[in-house]
This record gives C-alpha cells, sequence and structure tokens, in this order.
C-alpha cells in the first residue's frame, strides 16, 4: 500500500480530501492532551487507590513554569521541559507529604484546593504569569515562549512536505508529537505494571495494611505515584501551552481535572490502554455533536458539552464502573 | 505521630502541657487565637474598619455556613462527598431569578420557590441516584465522579435554560444600613440574620427533636442505627430535604450580593468545604461557626492584602486544617 509514488500515500490523499482536517488536528490533539492527563489519573487512582483531584494544578505548573523558563530566563527551550517537569514533581510532593496521610475523601478535597491555589496564583501574580492576560511572549515581544518549538514544527512540516503532502495543517507536528508521547507515556507504565514497584502500588490499593505488614512503606509509594502523575500532567501542559500558542488561568479550571476523569472512567479503571481509548471516545462524543450542529448558539454548544460528560459519568458509575476496557478483578471502585 | 509524643522528654513537659491543653480545649483555643487576631488588627487597621469589613465577612459567612450544613449532613450520614452541593446552590439562586424577574413574583415567594425546587432536587437525587449507588455498596470515588456527573447535569440545565451570560436578581444590592456609625448592605444584613436564625434553628433540630437524634444516630453509624430500628431510609430523606433546601436558601442569598452565573454555586463549593471541615464533618453549628471564621477571615484577609487574593484565603484555610487538624474544631480525633 505504501510502495510506490510517495504522492499517492493514502494517508495524505485522506487528510487533504477532508475539509476540516484542521477541525481534527485540534481535536486530536485536545484528545491526547486529556489521554496523559488520565494516564496519570489511572496510576492515582486506577493502580494506587489515590484520587488525586489536582491534575489541573499540576498541568498549570508545567506549562507555566516551561513558558516563564524559556521567556524570563532566556533558558533553552529543551532545558526549561524537564526543569517545569521537576516543579510539577515538587509540587507533587508538596501537596502530597501532607496530604497523603489523610483519608481519602480529604485527600481528594486537599488536592483540588491545591490546584486551585495554583490557578488563582496564576490569575493574580501578575509579574510573574501576566495574570489574566495570558503568558506568551516578553515584554518587547522579541522572545516567545514557543519560538523554539515553532521552528521544530516547520522542520516537521518541511519533512511531511517532502514526503510528497503539500499542504499539512500547521498543527499537524504537534499532533504527531502529541501522539508519540501518549504512546511512549503509556508503554512506560504499561512496562511498570509487571515489576515489583507496579505490584507493591497495587497491593497498596488493594490493602494498604497488608503491604504495610509485609514491610512495604505504603506512604512512599503513594507520594511517587503522585509525583510520577503530576510530570506527566506537566507534560499536558506543556501540550496545552503549545497548542493554544499561550498560557492562561482559565485553562487549568478544576473542569479539566474532571473531564480527564471522565476519560479515565470511560476507559476503564486499571487499563492503561484503555485510557486511550477513552479519551478517543468521550472527544468524539464532545466534538461530533459541535459537528452536528444541533445547536447555532456557542452557549448552548457549551452547555450540552457538560451535559453529555455528566450523563457520561452518572450512567458509567451506575451501570458500567469498570468502563469500557476496565477489569472487574481489579475493581477499586465497589468495596 | 507516636515516635513525635515518645521524642518530647521531660523537659519539654511544658510544651507538651501546652499541646495537650490545645488538643483537649480545641473550641477555646480557636476563641483565644480569634480573639488575639481581632486585637492585633484593632491595632493596626483601628476598629471602624475591622468592624465593617467584618460584618461583611459574617454576609459571607452565613452563605458559606448555609451551604456547609446541608453539605456536612449528607457527608455525615451518607459519608458522601457531594460535588454536586455547589451546583444545588446555583440552581437556587436562578429558580429565584424565574420568579423574582420572569414571573414578577416578590423576593420572599421567589425565595419559598427556590427553597422546595431544591429540596425536592435533593429528594429527587437520593432516590434515583444515592439509594442504588448505596445499595450497590459503591466506592468513594464512584460516588465522587457520580456527584461530578450531577453537577455537570445541573450546569447544562442552566446553561441551556439561562445561557451564561451574568444575570442579576430584581434587588437593591447597593441600599446600605447605618447603624452604630457602621455602614453594611441591606442585603448583607438580611443574609447575615437569615443564615444566623436558620442554621440556630436547624443546630437545635438536631439536638432536641428525635428527628435530630435519629440523624446523628445515622451519622455515628447507619447500620447500627438501623438495626436499632430506625427507619433510616426516611431520615434520609429528611436529611436531603434539609441539604438540598439550605442549598437553596444560600444560593438565593448569594444571589442578593452577587452576580448570577452558572459557577456561582462551584466557585462556592471549596469554601463550603473548607467550612464542613473547620467545622467537623456531620456537625451543624460546626458549620456555622467554620463558615462564618471562613468569611470573617476571607474579608479581614482584605485588610492586609489585595482582595484579588480573597478566594485563595479559603483554599488556604481549607489546606491548613487539614494538615493542622483534620477532624475540625470541634471534632475528636478518629481515623482521619
Amino acid at each position: 500500500m505504501f510502495s510506490g509514488d510517495p504522492t499517492l500515500l493514502p494517508l495524505a490523499v485522506d487528510w487533504s480530501s477532508l475539509t476540516d482536517s484542521l477541525f481534527l488536528v485540534n481535536v486530536g490533539i485536545l484528545a491526547g492532551i486529556y489521554a496523559l492527563l488520565a494516564l496519570g489519573l489511572q496510576l492515582n487512582a486506577g493502580f494506587t487507590g489515590i484520587s488525586n483531584f489536582g491534575q489541573a494544578g499540576f498541568m498549570a505548573i508545567g506549562g507555566y513554569t516551561m513558558a516563564i523558563l524559556t521567556v524570563d530566563t532566556g533558558l533553552s527551550f529543551y532545558v526549561s521541559l524537564p526543569l517545569s517537569m521537576l516543579a510539577a514533581i515538587a509540587f507533587g510532593l508538596l501537596v502530597g507529604l501532607p496530604s497523603l496521610r489523610l483519608r481519602e475523601d480529604y485527600f481528594a478535597i486537599a488536592t483540588l484546593a491545591s490546584a486551585e491555589v495554583v490557578r488563582i496564583v496564576a490569575q493574580n501574580a501578575q509579574g510573574l504569569t501576566n495574570g489574566n492576560q495570558g503568558f506568551f511572549c516578553n515584554d518587547d515581544f522579541s522572545r516567545c515562549f514557543d519560538d523554539k518549538w515553532n521552528s521544530i514544527s516547520a522542520t516537521i512540516i518541511g519533512w511531511l512536505q517532502d514526503l510528497g503532502w503539500s499542504d499539512p495543517e500547521a498543527l499537524f507536528p504537534l499532533l504527531l508529537v502529541v501522539m508519540l508521547a501518549v504512546l511512549l507515556v503509556t508503554i512506560a507504565l504499561r512496562l511498570t505494571q509487571n515489576t515489583p514497584w507496579g505490584r507493591v502500588l497495587r497491593a497498596v490499593r488493594e490493602d494498604q495494611d497488608a503491604a504495610r505488614a509485609l514491610g512495604k512503606n505504603a506512604f512512599a509509594y503513594k507520594l511517587q505515584s503522585l509525583a510520577i502523575s503530576a510530570a506527566i500532567a506537566a507534560i499536558a501542559g506543556w501540550f496545552l501551552a503549545l497548542d493554544l500558542a499561550t498560557v492562561h488561568p482559565t485553562d487549568f479550571e478544576p473542569l479539566v481535572t474532571f473531564f480527564a476523569y471522565s476519560v479515565l472512567v470511560l476507559g476503564g479503571l486499571a487499563n492503561y490502554w484503555g485510557v486511550i481509548a477513552g479519551s478517543a471516545v468521550l472527544w468524539a462524543l464532545l466534538e461530533g455533536t459541535r459537528v452536528l450542529k444541533l445547536f447555532p448558539d456557542d452557549a448552548d454548544t457549551a452547555a450540552l458539552r457538560f451535559a453529555i460528560v455528566g450523563l457520561t459519568l452518572i450512567l458509567l458509575m451506575a451501570f458500567r464502573p469498570q468502563g469500557m476496557f476496565g477489569k472487574k478483578e481489579e475493581m477499586v471502585l465497589g468495596d | 505521630m507516636e515516635a513525635g509524643t515518645i521524642a518530647v522528654g521531660e523537659n519539654a513537659s511544658g510544651l507538651r502541657r501546652l499541646r495537650d491543653a490545645v488538643s483537649d480545649h480545641p473550641a477555646r483555643t480557636a476563641l483565644i487565637l480569634l480573639g488575639l487576631l481581632v486585637i492585633v488588627m484593632i491595632a493596626a487597621k483601628g476598629l471602624h474598619q475591622v468592624a465593617e469589613t467584618g460584618l461583611s465577612g459574617l454576609s459571607t459567612g452565613s452563605i458559606y455556613a448555609l451551604g456547609a450544613v446541608g453539605l456536612t449532613l449528607v457527608y455525615g450520614i451518607l459519608k458522601l462527598v457531594n460535588f454536586a452541593h455547589g451546583d444545588f446552590v446555583t440552581l437556587g439562586a436562578y429558580v429565584a431569578y424565574l420568579g423574582n424577574v420572569t414571573w414578577g413574583l416578590p423576593l420572599y415567594v421567589s425565595l419559598i420557590l427556590a427553597v422546595i425546587a431544591v429540596a425536592a432536587l435533593g429528594v429527587l437525587s437520593e432516590r434515583l441516584m444515592w439509594a442504588p449507588m448505596r445499595a450497590k455498596r459503591a466506592g468513594l470515588l464512584q460516588l465522587v465522579l457520580m456527584s461530578i456527573g450531577l453537577a455537570f447535569l445541573i450546569r447544562s440545565l442552566i446553561q441551556f435554560e439561562w445561557g451564561t451570560e451574568v444575570l442579576s436578581l430584581d434587588v437593591n444590592k447597593t441600599a446600605t444600613v447605618e447603624f452604630l456609625g457602621l455602614s453594611i448592605g441591606r442585603t448583607q444584613l438580611v443574609t447575615i440574620i437569615i443564615g444566623i436564625i436558620v442554621i440556630s434553628a436547624i443546630g437545635l433540630m438536631l439536638r432536641l427533636t428525635l428527628l435530630g437524634k435519629r440523624m446523628r444516630a445515622l451519622s455515628d453509624d447507619l447500620d447500627l442505627a438501623e438495626t436499632a430500628g430506625i427507619n433510616t431510609e426516611r431520615i434520609i430523606l429528611y436529611t436531603w430535604l434539609f441539604a438540598g433546601g439550605l442549598a437553596g436558601l444560600a444560593g438565593v442569598l448569594a444571589g442578593t450580593i452577587l452576580p448570577l452565573q452558572p459557577e456561582l454555586g462551584f466557585t462556592l463549593l471549596l469554601a463550603i468545604f473548607a467550612a464542613v471541615l473547620l467545622g467537623g464533618i456531620g456537625d451543624a453549628f460546626g458549620a456555622l461557626v467554620g463558615g462564618m471564621v471562613l468569611g470573617l477571615a476571607t474579608e479581614w484577609s482584605t485588610l492586609f492584602i489585595d482582595s484579588r487574593w480573597k478566594l485563595a484565603v479559603g483554599f488556604v484555610v481549607l489546606i491548613l486544617v487539614l494538615i493542622v487538624r483534620p477532624q475540625g474544631i470541634f471534632g475528636k480525633a478518629k481515623v482521619v
């Protein structure tokens, strides 16, 4: 199929024939970002049994730190990426150290509150984050956080054109990178599942006291789980920043975390590959209704999104809490 | 924790005695701390300013407290962390808008309408969702996610019906009342009065009436209460009636002070959670005190820091309470 004239690549034909390829690329990127967020939640809620509701905050730390380091300190884009990940991990530890000792419900509320604190700081610490204007460039616009990415993106587009695709979408390279990241993170997490470390995590999830009786430091394992999840959320934060070309406080509302949980339970708990399927299905549902143009009004479209996610959550929890691909024998939701 | 207790030697016994005193009399300690804080603030900013911001703190606090009482009852009895509670509050405000602006009814009639509507929603959600889920022995995360789903459904309903633009109840928000040289918004004053009366009544009801005793029995141990012959399903329905009605009331009162928008209740939700945890889960008087303390802390913070940071105060208090005293001011140290 792929042999012969490169201009006849089916992929290229397919994409260029779709009139709304921009739309598809956008949805694909968002689905990828939410898959990343939900992968972290899968590690926490699905495999460690901790209900982390602070994912939006870790994501914000990732996006903002990357942008601020690149623009304000002039650090290389490549250096700011791992540093922003470290910042998210540090914040995860800061939040987790006191709150992971609490009961599950308290932990959920504490993480949610910590994410809101991050958002309010982003909104009000104008000197650092440019407040409600959002963060993109320095004062004289000579340096923007996505300069480096834009040149990488241009290079990838050049390669695609060399392959014979005349007019790829500007955001297509980002989609490729996001997909690659989702794939790598999924594989990495899946590999940890069968390591001794992954087995202890599940032991902690099943029975914390039993794990402790076996000499495992349950608290340390939970903390590691939270920190890794925060690091993955930071990656999602970079991609959201690059996708929107700005870092803005309203992109990190608690809704983001709730949507990520919808992705998680749709795909099913205790299954990493299910997260990808969950994200694809949820975004197809959300954006599919927009394509149908049921409602001309924007407010109604937004309302419809809430209705879809709300119904998804309620019906799943009531009738199929293990989601599409969750393992019933690893059900962590019920008692 | 145990290691810490052992490490405290003889020479640190003064500190230890202080700590024991603090944990034996948490309410007294909180009161002393609050009193000291007020004195420091009066010294720094003058009595007039402290009193005036304090009054508006009490009105914010009343709204928090009304929301918190319903949340704390449901949380205590059903062990349900109801994330939809904020949207219950929002719905109350919008139903009042429907009566007050769309139908042109007087505000107090609209208020009763809103209280009834949200109470009915509470009972409906119990019948359709929470009772079946309890029968299935659903876990905490399952119920939390379901309540988030319910929150989204209510919000979508509000957005379909009323859109996302900012609305306002037909009430004069700028009218002020003067007394003792202090000025306070008329609606704020009414909010304080209604809030304190209603929550005190609920608190007394919980302490003194049979229904209240049964509710507290359920809160202690649902299965045991059932074994003791209490009709738990009925008590739970009453609980939802109160929780919904009070959330509706909180929404209407919030609507007389703040602009109406679909996020109204959700922005209050974390502060309401903070009030619940501060007062101790399941404790109605605790929720009153927690709500008031939080309202005061929020408004007094504006004397020292920019009011843009006001919202963050609630969250910081919430996190501090969870770290320092997760069982709340009045709660007993159980498994937290």
